[in-house]
């Protein structure tokens, strides 16, 4: 048995270390540790409400309007107001253009320079690699970090600036929206759809989600061969990523702009009931029991036994899930990722998990054509309400990274209690008190430890392929 | 040929939410990688783009602290957390097992010029109102100097900490700074009392805003989407909040928090986490907003405030109280 220790493990958001136990070549066990502690749960108590609007977006700026998104319908239910369709509809766009740049970001910046490496020399694709995605030089990598600037101008119209913006209130938008910005959200995005066919995918986005399969996805690959797209497909059935890194087999999903909500398992949907969710914190250096997060506490302990990380362990029913784009696909049922997810015995892998990322990039982009096209000059675009003295709220979201909610009480009119339950909290999570793992550990077990590089190639790609969010799990 | 050595530069992320290095990703129309290797500048290592992970970074951060590697520019993103009991445990540098704290210290030591990169690494920020944290920045803790690094620190430049406040702060702040410090060209004397580059600190987020209308004649919104004013009702400090956000815009061509309907917040100052009141209200006292323009004497504000609300346009009172613009400007028949 040797113990290996990765940090500072970069290309992912936020702080992270992973602890494995080798044993035989493989990886025994692993442990996953968030290394960074904030606060912001307790900072949100005894504050206005709607100060929550300033501070949880604080969280993360990555996921900046997904926790935006979060507090104000938190705020929104405990409140009583909902958005009138032109400000849900600013909403979803917003949420959508953030979910697209950072699946954009993931896959360019943080998940890809890793085939660019010289440990990579001699595979056929390794030349291809290193030219489009070589860390800080690839010339893929700077096409799309400037297709996501340009991206993000709707955010800048919408929203003044990303990351961290006040406009998604619980009554809606604080900013309507007139005929030339509409025409220009309509260029802007049109703009990106021209990138991604033409760069990304090298095929129209239609053509690209209307797949059903595992094998018509690789037809694909061949017959747009100059995309990026296909250049992963082909390093990916070199190195076998669609049976690397093998999850837990439970999806779950909130149900954002490109699905639904509910609970995946062995290939079948059961509505989602968030009744038996638990923070459990045996292994977190928390002190105090596993509770539901609308009864949650943040207590820190550092110096608590067995324990290894800042975050906390979210069980629904006492089983970890995964999250994510693969996730919501898996949930909403879409026959690539249904056909993909039953080649690799229904646990999703490296391969799922980046090629539901990218499915979802297309028709995130026909979502936000659509929204376009739906605003309108007539109507609001926020609601008036006020503030009660108490109240309760949850509000839950798909962030980029999957299920992220905000658990909300309001006494005496000020913010009593603020829980928060972020995608990687789930997928990052560290074991609970019946000793089972977090995704990620599970997902780490058994991998083979090839002899050379360090930290080992395939424990990065396993770990990169959930597109972590440290800064949004040790909130 | 040019053989001047390029200028390093390493990135930490201490307590941050990394949304500095996402805005800075936002830079255009150079992408910020390029931007800061056309002007000569070396990404020795960055925790969101460099290749290097594991023990390959570690032997990076080590070889700048040994000095084996000339680090020119440190940027430090986030606030330093010093809690719990001064042990700096609320992060340690994964995989080091040591605190950032540490880390941030040694690597100044050896920096020429240390830039804070937001209002975290500035002045401490959202992580520092949380006492468990014991948060500060690099040379403050809130407005007070000192912080991490004391207050007479500074780098072999002979400058002390560089400021690039904000929340995020904008992309051209950070490369403007970053590159003015690479030519040699940014003194001490360039920097404002609280060590924030006076080329953007000297304005005010209200300079430029296209309320400004609805602010001379104190028409002013009454709630969250309304055209008016955001100062009298809605808490805004763009009176009082360093930044010259409303004069070059923010992610494309027309991006600034307040045409986007909502208060700035002063996310450039020491304390915005904790303003001693709501947010999303303006505290008053005798109906008169306690927070006036940063150097307005109070009773002008007022008699200027009551003549020109006595002087509104029938427009700018209706349209403030509206989402849309209800009534067009209009010349007067003669």
């Amino acid at each position: 048995m040797s113990r290996l220790v990765i940090g500072p493990f970069n290309r992912v958001e936020g702080d992270l270390e992973v602890t494995l136990e080798a044993a035989d070549g493989r990886v025994a066990s692993a442990q996953v540790t968030a290394p960074l502690f904030r606060g912001f749960e307790q900072i949100l108590i005894g504050r206005a409400p709607l100060d929550a609007l300033v501070i949880a977006p604080r969280i993360c700026g990555i996921c900046s309007i997904s926790q935006s998104v979060a507090a104000a319908r938190a705020l929104g239910q405990a409140l009583g107001v909902t958005p009138p369709p032109n400000g849900a509809l600013v909403a979803d766009l917003l949420l959508a253009v953030e979910n697209a740049a950072d699946h954009l970001t993931h896959f360019a910046l943080f998940f890809m320079p890793d085939f660019a490496r010289s440990d990579y020399a001699g595979r056929p694709w390794h030349a291809e690699a290193a030219r489009r995605f070589a860390a800080t030089a690839g010339q893929s990598a700077r096409e799309a970090m400037a297709a996501r600037a340009r991206l993000l101008h709707v955010v800048g119209l919408l929203a003044g600036k990303w990351p961290h913006s006040l406009t998604l209130q619980p009554g809606g938008v604080a900013k309507s929206v007139d005929l030339g910005e509409r025409v220009r959200l309509g260029q802007i995005v049109a703009d990106f759809r021209r990138y991604l066919e033409r760069n990304l995918f090298g095929g129209s986005l239609e053509s690209l989600t209307a797949l059903d399969s595992f094998v018509a996805l690789e037809q694909w690959g061949e017959r747009h061969g100059d995309s990026d797209l296909a250049l992963f497909l082909r390093l990916s059935r070199d190195l076998s990523l669609d049976s690397q890194g093998r999850g837990v087999g439970r999806f779950l999903s909130y149900g954002g702009i490109t699905g639904r909500a509910g609970l995946w398992c062995d290939g079948r949907v059961a509505p989602l009931d968030l009744a038996g969710l638990r923070e459990d914190v045996s292994h977190g250096w928390m002190q105090g029991g596993a509770l539901h997060p609308a009864q949650g506490q943040t207590r820190p302990d550092a110096d608590k036994p067995m324990a290894y990380s800042w975050s906390k362990a979210p069980r629904l029913d006492g089983l970890s899930c995964e999250v994510g784009a693969l996730a919501r696909q898996a949930v909403s049922g879409h026959p690539l990722i249904a056909d993909v997810l039953a080649c690799g015995g229904w646990q999703g892998s490296v391969h799922d998990r980046v090629v539901a990322r990218l499915l979802e990039l297309a028709q995130l982009v026909i979502a936000m054509e659509g929204m376009i096209a739906a605003l309108s000059g007539e109507g609001a675009y926020c609601r008036e309400h006020g503030v009660p003295g108490r109240a309760e709220g949850a509000g839950l979201t798909e962030a980029a990274r999957g299920a992220l909610g905000h658990w909300l009480r309001i006494e005496d009119g000020v913010i009593a209690g603020y829980q928060i339950v972020a995608p990687t909290t789930w997928n990052f999570s560290p074991r609970d008190a019946d000793g089972n793992p977090g995704p990620l550990e599970q997902a780490l077990e058994g991998t083979l430890l090839e002899p050379g590089a360090s930290p080992p190639l395939m424990v990065q790609h396993i770990v990169r392929s959930f597109d972590p969010c440290m800064s949004c799990t040790v909130h | 040929m040019d053989s001047t050595p390029p200028i390093t530069l390493l990135w930490l992320q201490a307590a941050s939410c990394g949304g500095c290095t996402m805005s800075a990703l936002g830079a255009e129309p150079a992408p910020l990688v390029e931007a800061l290797a056309q002007a000569g500048i070396r990404l020795l290592w960055h925790p969101s783009f460099s290749e290097e992970s594991g023990e390959q970074a570690r032997d990076i951060l080590e070889q700048c602290r040994s000095g084996a590697l000339t680090l020119d520019l440190l940027c430090v993103e986030g606030a330093v957390l010093r809690g719990p009991s001064g042990s700096g445990r609320f992060q340690i540098l994964s995989g080091t097992g040591r605190p950032m704290a540490w880390w941030v210290s040694e690597l100044a030591a050896r920096a020429g010029h240390v830039v804070a990169v937001g209002s975290c690494a500035a002045f401490g920020a959202m992580p520092s109102a949380n006492p468990l944290t014991e948060a500060v920045g690099l040379q403050y803790g809130g407005d007070e100097l000192g912080g991490l690094l004391g207050e007479s620190w500074e780098g072999r430049g002979g400058v002390p900490v560089v400021n690039v406040a904000g929340c995020a702060p904008h992309p051209g702040w950070l490369l403007e700074t970053l590159l003015a410090l690479a030519q040699g060209v940014l003194r001490p004397t360039d920097l404002d009392s609280l060590g924030r580059p006076r080329f953007w600190a000297n304005h005010l987020a209200h300079h430029g805003c296209a309320r400004n209308e609805y602010y001379e004649f104190k028409a002013s919104a009454a709630r969250p989407s309304h055209l008016g004013c955001l100062m009298e009702n809605l808490g805004c400090k763009a009176t009082q909040a360093p930044g010259d956000c409303n004069m070059r815009v923010w992610n494309g061509s027309s991006g600034a928090c307040t045409n986007a309907g909502f208060t700035c917040i002063g996310c450039t100052m020491p304390g915005f986490e904790e303003p001693g009141a709501a947010y999303l209200e303006t505290p008053k006292l005798a109906g008169i907003p306690v927070g006036l323009p940063v150097d307005m004497p109070k009773a002008w504000f007022v008699a200027l405030s009551a003549l020109s609300k006595s002087a509104t346009p029938d427009r700018v009172r209706r349209n403030s109280r509206e989402d849309r613009v209800v009534v067009a400007p209009r010349r007067r028949q003669p």
